[in-house]
């Protein structure tokens, strides 16, 4: 028996309303399948499951908002009940990340890790160390749902679950209640909503406030749901959900700046010659190759790619590259794409352009939203010289790139005029320092002067 | 293609890049891309949609043409 639950579809996010169920009970269910549609202040969410087994119950009805992590159905799952380190069959598939057009590469291929992931109890398990965090933690690696390569769990995965179980089991200490301030209990009260029912984010568990009035305002969508008809009020949700995000990050991450002036003349000229071979529907622009230089330069500097989480740095092998998007309506909206690095230009384009309709149009996938490991700007379409963005926690970089322009460029004591692009790199001092970033703002330079390769 | 159809194509075309942007509101003369606040493969995607629907190939050195709503009418009105 598992729960299926709200993910948390940004870090922004702290609800989301179950806008339909594409699944009933009884209906057997894959890892990877798109089982609800949610939206949130940004927009609808096709969210997938993560599970194999069968939906027994849906508990939250269709137009009902719910908190992040609250539980959403109740499955009966598949994993076979076996000892750790059983051989068993079938192997989780890889979970399907992109769009599902064809014409992109195998992942297997190019992916394949060194160390062959394990089955246990129908989980990946990427290496022997993780295995013995888990031991260690007392985590029950079946339980857990891999982040890492193709569904593989990693020490992240192991830390976060034995964190939260901890969690629990100081509440459970308490007599089975969590512990609570008097203020939340008298709201609870006051706000008819059941203490007990509510789980706690604040210290060790504890239910405050801020718990109190969410689960408040989940007990009556309908009247949440009047309150966030109008794409008025969507938009304010949005922009504070924003605002709350970038606070956290300017509160809690240590950003350091740095920028480099690119000359892009050499990938000017072979995208001019390139687009003229190339029908209208797959010719490139420059941000395309502004995207795959990042994407492939990050695989250099490892300690800009991946999530900090509760003090400590998790590089991702995978580079699924966050673009922010502008929704039109105000907003912005940073999804990923997939092993962004692995792409060639061609499918990058078609990629990112697939990502922006659906942006607008509000129909992004759950693991597109929750994935990015590093995150690239490119707001020089909107005509700036240059960007400085703010890391979007709990990702540890974010590169910003400003207009193609002329202008005057001196080189071996001659002056000409060159198209270029100021590059800027946001990183967490706490990860790397401006060295490593200069490192990788120079790798992005070097892999631009050769575009023929990207 | 009279100019109305070729109006009413753009308008098309544009929706689901923009959906709130109004074909009406560009001032003569100013390009679409600004107007409308398009980011380059907001304006490549427009000239696809185009170039899809008229079976024209426009290459990038005609792009210039198709900056203006007037260009872009001139240009899908006119003979290729």
């Amino acid at each position: 028996m598992g729960d299926f639950t709200m993910p948390s579809l940004g870090a922004d996010m702290e609800s989301g309303k179950v806008t339909h169920w594409l699944v009933k009970p009884g209906d057997e269910v894959k890892r990877g399948d798109i089982v609800a549609v949610v939206q949130t202040e940004k927009s609808e969410i096709e969210v997938e499951i993560f599970e194999n087994g069968t939906i027994d119950e849906l508990v939250v009805p269709e137009g009902g908002r719910v908190p992040v992590g609250a539980v959403l159905a109740h499955i009966t799952t598949h994993a076979p009940v076996k000892a750790p380190g059983a051989r068993v069959s079938p192997p989780v598939p890889a979970r399907e990340t992109g769009p599902r057009e064809g014409g992109r590469p195998s992942r297997q291929g190019r992916e394949e890790p060194t160390v062959k992931p394990t089955s246990v109890h129908g989980a990946l398990v990427e290496s022997p160390l993780v295995r013995h965090l888990a031991e260690r933690l007392g985590v029950d690696l079946g339980s857990l749902s891999g982040s890492g390569l193709g569904g593989c769990v990693t020490r992240a995965d192991v830390e976060r679950a034995a964190s939260r179980s901890t969690k629990r089991e100081a509440r459970r200490e308490r007599g089975g209640r969590p512990s609570s301030s008097p203020f939340a209990r008298r709201l609870a009260d006051e706000l008819g909503v059941e203490l007990a029912r509510i789980s706690g984010t604040g210290p060790a568990g504890s239910v405050i406030e801020r718990d109190v009035r969410r689960a408040a305002l989940a007990a009556q969508p309908e009247e949440h749901e009047v309150k966030v008809a109008t794409a008025e009020d969507r938009q304010r949700a949005m922009q504070r959900a924003i605002g709350a995000l970038m606070a956290r990050s300017k509160r809690e991450v240590p950003h350091y700046y740095l920028s480099a002036t690119i000359d892009l003349s050499v990938a000017a000229s072979w995208l001019e010659q390139s687009n003229l071979d190339r029908p209208v529907s797959d010719r490139l622009v420059m941000a395309t190759l502004l995207f795959s230089a990042t994407a492939r330069a990050v695989k250099r500097v490892p300690e800009m790619n991946g999530f900090y989480v509760e003090g400590t740095f998790t590089p991702s092998e995978a580079v699924h590259l966050g673009v922010a998007i502008s929704q039109r309506s105000g907003g912005l909206i940073a999804p990923a794409i997939h092993d962004a690095d692995q792409l060639g230009l061609a499918e990058l384009m078609a990629r990112v352009k697939d990502l922006v309709i659906r942006a607008r149009s509000g129909v992004l996938r759950s693991s597109e939203m929750s994935d990015s490991t590093i995150t690239v700007t490119n707001l020089g379409d909107r005509g700036v010289e240059s960007v400085f963005g703010v890391i979007y926690p709990p990702q540890v970089a974010l590169v910003g790139f400003g207009r193609v322009r002329e202008q005057p460029w001196a080189e071996g004591g001659v002056v000409s005029v060159r198209p270029c692009v100021v590059a800027t790199l946001s990183g967490d001092h706490r990860v790397s320092d401006g060295m490593r970033g200069g490192r990788f703002l120079s790798e992005i330079e070097r892999l631009l002067q050769e575009p023929e390769k990207l | 293609m009279t100019s109305d159809e070729a109006r009413e194509l753009m308008r098309s075309v544009l929706h689901p890049i923009a959906p709130e942007a109004d074909l009406d509101e560009v001032a003569e003369g100013e390009t679409i891309q600004e107007a409308l606040d398009l980011d380059s493969i907001d304006f490549l995607q427009f000239v696809t949609g185009l170039a899809e629907a008229t079976g024209l190939e426009m290459p990038e050195r005609d792009y210039p043409q198709l900056s203006t709503v007037e260009g872009c009418v001139r240009y899908l009105t006119s003979p290729h």
